[in-house]
């Protein structure tokens, strides 16, 4: 299990390498789709059947190709190379993602690594009870100030597209 | 012999076997027939007389031995790359369609289970949200396909696919809320099993159809536009696009498209089964209490085969019946009244549920 | 349908400055293509599935006709004629020998206008029902052009019977036609007529109140009464459009102000007028038929006027007045008055119009041919601005554009 396990962890970080390296904006894309492919097999991996189909859904069954949508419309008229240059702003993100990446290490190798508590119901309740019952259960009562949230913001985003699309037809 | 037993037995192997049989013996014979039964039943619509010409000796088989030579026609065909073409991915795009149409016979019970062993690859919690993740896979054939092949009217047919389906998919998976509210599950052999309660004592069966009517015309309806299939074949676009996505294709790519999408039409007809005609229960077979278990498995998979080729062929006789929708028409359709429709269900099918459990 | 001219300002806007991220991008719709019948380019600018832009070019399928006809002695014209409009071949016929009699100053027999008539009828059928299964097969309707076709068929065999060819019928002549009816053929007809009634009633049903079918076709390609008059529309488009113009009526020309048809006309002009108008044209012109079979009198089929007919055999043979007759028709041909006319009838497409002109010797001076599809096609781009890159199919299979008799 864990072989297979280092399998789709080294694939997906492949792809995440992919999606920095390649210069072609469609092969990133489809770099980023695999290494959702190889999360969605982790977590099928870790009896979190739900999120992993769900994952595959919606990032790499729709938003990926919305992705792709845009930069086959825009990569087809071929918008040139992108020239490397060294900006303020890409020198403070870099610094930013080094910070987060020492943080991140530093706290797995830290003696006392706190992982938090163990989740609430054991692996033989969700296979009983099913994960979907259990994920929508929790969304519908502890999570639902968070959810509420996260509708009203998507709300929001579908307005101000429709308010964007609307303008340019008129 | 009893090693071979063994080795049978592991889940894997197992699985391995049933997805072969499933896809060699059911899945794949039935799409590539439907290719020759979509031109024969078009010819009888049309008044025509349909393929009958491709022959060994004075052998024609009414028309099956065009099934042999499009096949051969196919491999012996130059696989064509247009200049400028991005390689890669125009190699790679057909196998995404065929992926998908195959991935949903998967999770499908053709027969009841007998004892522990079960006619079904696998029965996965997500169950049919399993489906929608694979399908949604099957919009990048199309849009890789139109936009590797370097050819404006392959990229306005890929665009179109790709807005297309994934619209489709949000709409196929609203109109099936309901079916997973009143079975109250995901999982296929759960919603199976469902439908095999009656109404009324033993008058009339809990299929899903009956269950969601309006979901059930829904669901076809997505699934059909999912498919990319007349009506809603805009992508396709064969008068104005010429031929799409798939435009610059030849050979046995092309047969890959072509094959894909008759794999899909079995596939819709096996989820609507499965889904809203009580997949292989065969109603009222529970009153015969004393039916040998060889017999009824044989029953179920007549059955279940029965209503799967009467989908195959409503969605044929609905190609050669009706004019195809403009794309910006597919599109209303599905957002102005799929939608609220869906939405109006899922609503609906809460209320009843709500008021009488 | 939306604004068209801010969509040209911005069509133009956007190509003043192509560096800007503009969204048009150019297709070539045509000149090979499955929406092209004959065939015409279309270089079209879409944004998006919008066409801003659009050019056409004709052309393709010119063979010099006109020229080709100046070339020839009067009557090897009529052959050149079946060529213009291939789905009609024989209302080109008649609209050239017409022409040629009223430069002669003559009309045919009275049997042979009426077979005429029948022949010109069924041949406006056919045109109809090619474009109709046009329209129909290019928004998907398949079914409906295979029956189409099936009812076309049965008119073909009929033409065929008449003529013996199905598009190179070489039919009339000046001052008749080359044959009388065939045995039996009356009665064919009214069986055919019968079979293809039938035909377009299922035809109806299929389409005619399909809500898929209207969605597409209607509001689509809408053309105002004043732009269609100074385009110079004639014809079926015409009459979509609201204006009861037809030349059968406006200018009665060989027996048809003896006949009883109506004129159906549309309101908006947009492609489901045009369907429906056709549809109705079809069940006028079974009417026509139907009339003039039952007034078909006896008599000639062909005028005795020397030097208008070829002499039968037996006198070119027999005696000497017909082998001058049948010499000098031969060598110098048909020798029309000198004079120019202006000759129109009503073609399937609309009004065809030969302008010939002729200096009494046996070789026409100019002929000319007025072709319907001209105008319709020089107002595609009009038209298709502004709609769906999927509405060009609807709209250009409406304006039946046939080839032969566009590029000449």
């Amino acid at each position: 299990m864990l072989i297979i396990f280092y399998i789709f962890a080294a694939l997906s970080v492949f792809g995440a390498l992919g999606v920095l390296f390649l210069r072609n904006p469609i092969h990133s894309a489809l770099s980023l789709v695999g290494t959702f492919f190889c999360l969605g097999a982790i977590y099928v991996m870790l009896n979190a059947e739900f999120v992993a189909v769900i994952q595959v859904l919606v990032y790499a069954g729709a938003i990926m190709v919305l992705f792709l949508f845009v930069l086959m419309l825009l990569s087809s008229k071929d918008s040139g190379d992108y020239v490397n240059k060294w900006t303020i702003g890409k020198i403070l993100a870099g610094l930013l993602s080094l910070g987060i990446f020492v943080q991140i290490a530093g706290l797995f190798t830290a003696e006392n690594l706190e992982l938090g508590p163990k989740g609430t119901y054991p692996l033989e309740v969700v296979e009983e009870v099913g994960s979907i019952a259990l994920i929508g259960r929790l969304l519908f009562t502890d999570y639902i100030l968070a959810f509420e949230i996260i509708a009203v913001l998507l709300l929001v985003a579908v307005i101000g597209a429709v308010v964007i699309a609307k303008r340019r037809f008129q | 012999m009893d090693i071979l037993l063994e080795i049978i037995m592991i889940p894997a192997v197992l699985a391995l076997i049933k997805i072969v049989v499933i896809i060699l013996l059911f899945a794949l014979p039935l799409g590539t027939l439907l290719t020759l039964m979509e031109r024969k039943w078009s010819a009888m619509i049309q008044d025509r007389v349909g393929p009958n010409r491709a022959n060994i000796g004075s052998f024609t088989g009414h028309g099956l031995l065009h099934l042999a030579a499009d096949g051969l026609k196919s491999i012996f065909k130059e696989d064509c790359i247009p200049r400028g073409a991005n390689k890669f991915l125009y190699l790679l795009a057909p196998f995404f369609g065929m992926i998908s149409a195959v991935a949903i016979f998967s999770i499908i019970p053709i027969a009841g289970p007998i004892g522990d062993f079960t006619f079904q690859v696998a029965d996965v919690e997500p169950g049919l949200l399993f489906i929608f993740a694979i399908t949604s896979l099957s919009v990048y054939g199309a849009v890789l396909a139109g936009y590797s092949s370097n050819s404006k009217f392959a990229l306005l047919g890929g665009t179109r696919a790709s807005a297309q389906m994934i619209s489709y998919e949000v709409f196929m998976g609203l109109a099936l809320m309901g079916v997973f509210m009143v079975y109250g599950t995901t999982r296929v052999s759960g919603i199976v099993d469902g439908q095999n309660e009656y109404w009324f004592g033993n008058l009339i069966p809990m299929w899903g159809v009956f269950t969601q009517p309006l979901g059930f015309i829904l669901f076809f309806t997505a699934l059909v536009a999912e498919t990319k299939r007349p009506p809603f074949d805009a992508p396709e676009g064969e008068s104005e696009l010429v031929a799409g996505y798939f435009l610059e294709y030849s050979g046995m790519r092309w047969s890959a498209f072509m094959l894909a999408e008759y794999i899909a039409i079995v596939g819709v007809s096996v989820l609507m089964t499965t889904l809203f005609f009580g997949g292989y229960h065969v109603p009222w077979l529970h009153l015969w209490e004393s039916a040998p278990q060889w017999l009824v498995t044989i029953l179920q998979i007549i059955k279940f085969s029965i209503v799967t080729i009467f989908f195959c062929w409503f969605q044929i006789q609905l190609r050669w019946t009706v004019p195809k929708f403009r794309f910006d028409q597919t599109m209303s359709l599905g957002w102005k009244k799929l939608l609220p429709l869906s939405l109006l269900n899922l609503f609906v099918t809460a209320f009843v549920i709500l008021a009488f459990a | 349908m939306t604004d068209m001219t801010t969509l040209q300002s911005r069509n133009a806007s956007m190509s003043s400055n192509e560096d800007s991220t503009s969204s048009v991008m150019t297709i070539e719709i045509g000149p090979a293509h499955p929406a092209m019948h004959g065939i015409v380019r279309f270089t079209t600018q879409l944004d998006g599935e919008l066409i801003v832009g659009m050019e056409t070019e004709i052309g393709y399928l010119h063979r010099g006709f006109e020229k080709e006809s100046e070339n020839s002695k009067w009557i090897q014209v009529i052959p050149y004629t079946d060529r213009l409009n291939y789905v009609s071949p024989l209302l080109n016929n008649i609209g050239y020998s017409m022409a040629v009699e009223k430069l002669y100053g003559i009309e045919a027999p009275r049997r042979a206008e009426f077979t005429r008539v029948i022949m010109g009828e069924i041949s406006r059928i056919t045109d109809h029902l090619t474009c109709l299964a046009a329209v129909a097969m290019e928004i998907g309707g398949f079914t409906f052009f295979l029956w189409a076709i099936k009812a076309r068929e049965y008119l073909w065999e009929l033409v065929e019977e008449m003529t013996g060819a199905r598009l190179t019928t070489n039919w009339t002549r000046f001052g008749g036609n080359s044959t009388d009816l065939p045995d039996g053929f009356l009665s064919e007809l009214s069986d055919r007529l019968i079979k293809l009634k039938d035909v377009m009633a299922e035809c109806d049903k299929l389409l005619t109140r399909n809500k898929i079918f209207i969605d597409r076709v209607k509001d689509v390609g809408c053309f105002s009464k004043e732009d269609a008059l100074s385009f110079g529309f004639t014809g079926p488009l015409l009459r979509a459009c609201g204006i009861p113009y037809d030349v059968r009526r406006a200018d009665p020309y060989s027996v048809y102000n003896e006949l009883d048809f109506e004129i159906p006309v549309g309101s908006t002009g947009d492609c489901f007028d045009r369907y429906l108008v056709r549809m109705e044209e079809i069940q006028q012109s079974i009417k026509i038929i139907e009339q003039a079979a039952d007034k078909l009198p006896e008599g000639p089929y062909m005028t005795d006027e020397r030097m208008l007919r070829y002499p039968d055999k037996k006198d070119v043979y027999g005696n000497i007045e017909g082998l001058i007759d049948h010499f000098k028709l031969v060598m110098e041909g048909h020798q029309p008055p000198a004079g120019e006319i202006y000759m129109p009838i009503e073609g399937g497409n609309g009004e065809v119009g030969f302008y010939l002109v002729s200096d009494g010797s046996g070789d026409p001076v100019r002929v000319r041919l007025r072709p319907p599809c001209l105008n319709l096609v020089e107002a595609m781009p009009s038209m298709t601005i502004g709609h769906y890159v999927a509405d060009i199919v609807a709209i250009f299979g409406s304006i039946n554009m046939i080839g032969g008799e566009l590029d000449r």
